[in-house]
Order: structure tokens, then sequence, then C-alpha cells
């Protein structure tokens, strides 16, 4: 399977997703670890975390898919919704809790 | 001209009414998975950004810088407003 096809499938098979730099819980980047804050705090639970230092052709290859050249990035039911700036004024304004909670399938 | 001046002459095309280009690499350097490239901060008011959600605006402003990252620039964190929402904020 070819890196863009294996990025579909962890999109799409998994409700959120965010690709960052390090782990929930040892966050290597500080827009990775702001990233993870905003998800705690809109109480996800379903969070699928994959850390691109760990993985070289992801982490090439995500920029690719969304056409967006940073990370992290946040995918809601394979939809890419932003990076942190774009994640912190999503939750500021109450919206990505509404897309949380009401995916559009 | 060096790197924060070369953003401010790039994102001209978008015609900015306010920009603001902080300059943080110095609060970053050498991090895990940082090549060296600098992290900058920008506020910008433009009238190219009305009507477009957020995400669009962004794209803009990397389209601009596209063959500056990551190498030159390693991280650009933004706030984008329209010209009739500035300061609203």
């Amino acid at each position: 399977m070819d890196t863009q096809e294996l990025i579909k499938n962890q999109v799409t098979a998994n409700p959120v997703v965010l690709y960052m730099k390090g782990s929930p819980k040892f966050p290597q980047c500080g827009f990775s670890s702001l990233a993870v804050q905003i998800l705690q705090a809109c109480g996800v639970q379903n969070l699928t975390a994959i850390d691109v230092l760990q993985n070289p052709a992801i982490r090439e290859g995500i920029k690719q898919y969304a056409n967006w050249p940073t990370i992290p990035q946040l995918y809601i039911h394979g939809e890419f919704v932003g990076g942190a700036d774009i994640m912190r004024s999503l939750y500021e304004s109450g919206e990505l809790q509404q897309m949380l909670e009401n995916p559009v399938a | 001209m060096n790197l924060t001046e070369e953003i401010h002459a790039r994102l001209q095309s978008l015609q900015p009414s306010h920009l603001e280009i902080r300059d943080d690499s110095a609060l970053h350097a050498g991090h895990a998975g940082n090549n060296g490239g600098g992290h900058f901060q920008l506020t910008m008011v433009s009238p190219a950004f009305t009507g477009k959600p957020t995400l669009a605006r962004h794209r803009l402003v990397y389209q601009l810088l596209a063959d500056l990252m990551p190498h030159r620039i390693h991280a650009l964190s933004m706030q984008v407003y329209a010209s009739d929402e500035a300061f609203k904020h």
C-alpha cells in the first residue's frame, strides 16, 4: 500500500486522527502539545494519534495528502480540519466541540 | 534581506493593511524534529481574506511561502483577519 493510500485508510477508519510530533503523553513540539490539550479539553476519548517522527514516509506524505505544509494536522471523519492555530480558533468559538459531537459522515 | 523581511515582501501581493511578523526562532532552536528552520508568528489583515474560511486564508499565505518551507521556515503560526473584521477579536 502506498503512503497516500495508507493515510486515507487511517483518516477514514478512525473518527478523530491527529498527526503530531511525539505522543499525546510526550509531545515533541509546542504546536503538537497545544493540539492534544485542545482535544483533551473537548473531552475526546477516541483519539488516534500518529507520531510522524516514528514514520518519515507519513511525515512527508501527510503534507501532500492535505496540501498543508505543517504538522500537527487534525482530521475528523476523514475531513482535514487544520493545524494548531485553526484548532485553537475553532475551539474558542465552540465550533470544534460541535464538529466532534456531530461529525458529518 | 533577512527571512522576516523576505516573508514581509512575499505577502505584499495580498495587499495587507496590517502585517506583523515576529521571529520566535530562538525559543525553539534544536527541538526534536526541527531541521534548523525558523519559527514565526504572523498577524495579518488583508482584503484578500474577505469571505474566505480560515483554512483557505492559511493556504493563501502558505502558497506564497511554499518554497521556504520546511527548510527555512519550520513553523508559522497565523492570526489572519479580513479587512472588515479586524480588531473585533
